[in-house]
């Protein structure tokens, strides 16, 4: 449905998305994910006409944007950064505008209209002017924009931004429900979103792409063994040496301690469960088991060891990247 | 055309819904009612004068000649003063606030969306062409001025109003910020009324260049009751032009981002 073929923008001598290749197939949320300043405005505004590209080619349901820019708008919705409302109409003047200008029939324009503001949840304003609207109202008055002519494609920038916790729930249900009669591309940097939403990831950072996948396979891939979180209340007994020496366990690392309870990162070999020995050795031992849990990568840290990739492989300077590095997640882990 | 219409409607609408239609509409109402006053007490005491004199009475001046040409002549310098405030944010308030991504992005062409802001701009300078229409109807309830001139000199009015709001429209999209488009295009309106100031002393040459770039004295012919098609291709090249410049500045601003 969506083409992107070495996609190429520079501005003067910036270059704002570098050689980004991706597709989506129909019907297929896209969550598009990266740091602030990633290239994902633009890489939007060329999929959506707003602007040309300096090289590659984007066809979004059939139509070269850059050839056939008004086909291809024809069936593009867009949602920008920041809603495009105008301040002085009402709701419904407005979206009556839009579905003008996008070539809604007038006779179906009523309709429509009323259609898309009761799927966004705007109707209870509809005679409100933009500029008096919430921000968690203006977000859902664009989305609502984007919807009305009912396209193919619909591309979101940060589409939960500002909203609440209820009305980013609802907005990411409703994108979901959009799914399947609408290809989606959405971007963000918050990760919850895009594992709850989307059904394959793009991960960009410095206008170049570095990883496409599930947000399952990215995961899992970047997960090199299992990694267990114990902790134990070993009354000042070194828990972690006896776990150490469970067979399958690679490596203990203590990653907490407080008033005698110790908290352990267990390293195991990979498709080793250790989690029944962890317990049998724990208890057998006469200690308080209080946690065990299974470590997984998060999308954060895969996010983060992707984005700072650059820095990574660089030979580092003196203290070897492992520890330092991991202990740090984990100490999230354990305050949140 | 479709599209041109909605967007040039949507226009329209903002202007009403916004304080510049009435701040724009009533000191157009003011500034003209005041000429109409000074030009008219003048030629009533003038035309008095005349029959003081001796000659043949209030009728022997001509109400066309004396009357509605000089007032005309005062209107081209007010839409000078006016017509900024009308153009200065069809482009740049837009851009300010992010709706420019709207149209960019919606099926329409640029040229359509340019002729949508210019037809929506015209029709508020047409609304106020008409405020003047009404006086000028006062003058055949107390005179007879010959209709035809009238009928010429606000065909050269709404020509010269699309010469400014063309320009207007190409200066407003080369910023985002109104204030700098207003005053920017106040100076370049300025510039091209005085313009012929210096023609007089610098040589033929230079005068005929400048009395040519001067927007109003073009107008002059019209005023008189006479259409020269000198003028108006003038015009409606300096319309298609300045619409043409704003195109490309529309298109500039795209690969620039």
């Amino acid at each position: 449905m969506i083409e992107v073929q070495h996609l190429t923008k520079r501005y003067g001598r910036v270059t704002a998305v570098d050689d980004v290749t991706f597709r989506v197939e129909r019907g297929e949320i896209l969550g598009f994910l990266g740091p602030n300043g990633a290239g994902k405005t633009t890489t939007m505004r060329i999929l959506t006409g707003y602007m040309p590209a300096t090289e590659g080619k984007a066809i979004v349901a059939g139509f070269d944007v850059f050839d056939q820019p008004i086909e291809a708008k024809r069936r593009t919705g867009y949602l920008p950064e920041t809603p495009p409302l105008y301040p002085d109409m009402s709701v419904v003047e407005y979206l009556t505008f839009v579905s003008k200008i996008k070539g809604v029939p007038s006779a179906e324009r009523r309709q429509r209209v009323q259609q898309v503001m009761q799927k966004t949840r705007v109707d209870d304003m509809a005679n409100r002017l933009c500029s008096k609207l919430s921000k968690g109202y203006r977000q859902r008055v664009g989305l609502a924009q984007a919807l009305i002519h009912n396209p193919d494609v619909l591309i979101l920038d940060e589409p939960t931004a500002g909203l609440d916790p209820k009305q980013i729930i609802e907005t990411r249900q409703l994108i979901k429900e959009l799914a399947g009669d609408h290809t989606i591309i959405l971007s963000t940097h918050i990760l919850p979103e895009v594992s709850q939403t989307c059904q394959r990831v793009v991960i960009i950072n410095k206008g170049r792409v570095v990883a496409v996948d599930t947000p399952a396979n990215l995961t899992s891939r970047l997960r090199g063994s299992e990694t267990m979180y114990v902790q134990v209340d070993a009354n000042g007994a070194d828990a972690g040496g006896s776990l150490g020496r469970i067979p399958g366990v690679t490596r203990v690392v203590e990653s907490d301690r407080k008033d005698g309870v110790v908290g352990y990162e267990v390293e195991s070999e990979h498709g080793h469960d250790v989690r029944r020995d962890l317990a049998r050795a724990v208890v057998s031992s006469g200690w308080g088991l209080l946690e065990l849990r299974p470590m997984r990568m998060s999308l954060e840290e895969i996010f983060l060891s992707l984005t700072t990739e650059d820095l990574a492989s660089a030979p580092p300077p003196s203290a070897p990247e492992s520890d330092a590095d991991r202990a740090q997640p984990v100490g999230d882990a354990v305050n949140g | 055309m479709g599209n041109v219409i909605a967007i040039a409607q949507k226009e329209l609408k903002s202007y009403f819904s916004s304080p510049i239609a009435y701040i724009v509409i009533g000191l157009w109402a003011l500034l003209y009612g005041y000429f109409f006053v000074a030009i008219l007490s003048f030629f009533v005491r003038q035309s008095m004068q005349m029959s003081q004199f001796g000659m043949q009475g209030p009728q022997a001046m001509n109400v066309n000649q004396q009357l509605i040409r000089p007032l005309l002549q005062n209107v081209t310098i007010l839409i000078l003063f006016l017509m900024p405030m009308v153009t200065m944010r069809t482009y740049s308030e837009e851009k300010r606030s992010g709706t420019i991504e709207l149209l960019l992005t919606a099926p329409v062409t640029d040229f359509q969306i340019i002729m949508g802001k210019f037809l929506g701009a015209m029709f508020l300078y047409a609304i106020m062409l008409a405020v003047t229409a009404i006086h000028i109807g006062l003058l055949f309830v107390y005179g007879q001025p010959e209709w035809k001139p009238i009928v010429t000199a606000y065909l050269g009015l709404l020509l010269l109003g699309g010469c400014f709001i063309a320009l207007g429209l190409l200066i407003s999209s080369l910023t985002s910020n109104q204030i700098v488009a207003g005053m920017v295009t106040f100076a370049v309106f300025l510039l091209l009324w005085v313009i012929t100031w210096i023609g007089s002393f610098s040589g033929p040459t230079v005068d005929k260049l400048t009395t040519y770039l001067s927007i109003i004295d073009h107008w002059d012919d019209f005023g008189k009751g006479v259409i020269d098609t000198t003028h108006v291709i003038y015009y409606l090249s300096f319309i298609t032009f300045g619409l043409f410049l704003t195109a490309k500045s529309v298109d500039s601003e795209r690969w620039r981002g």
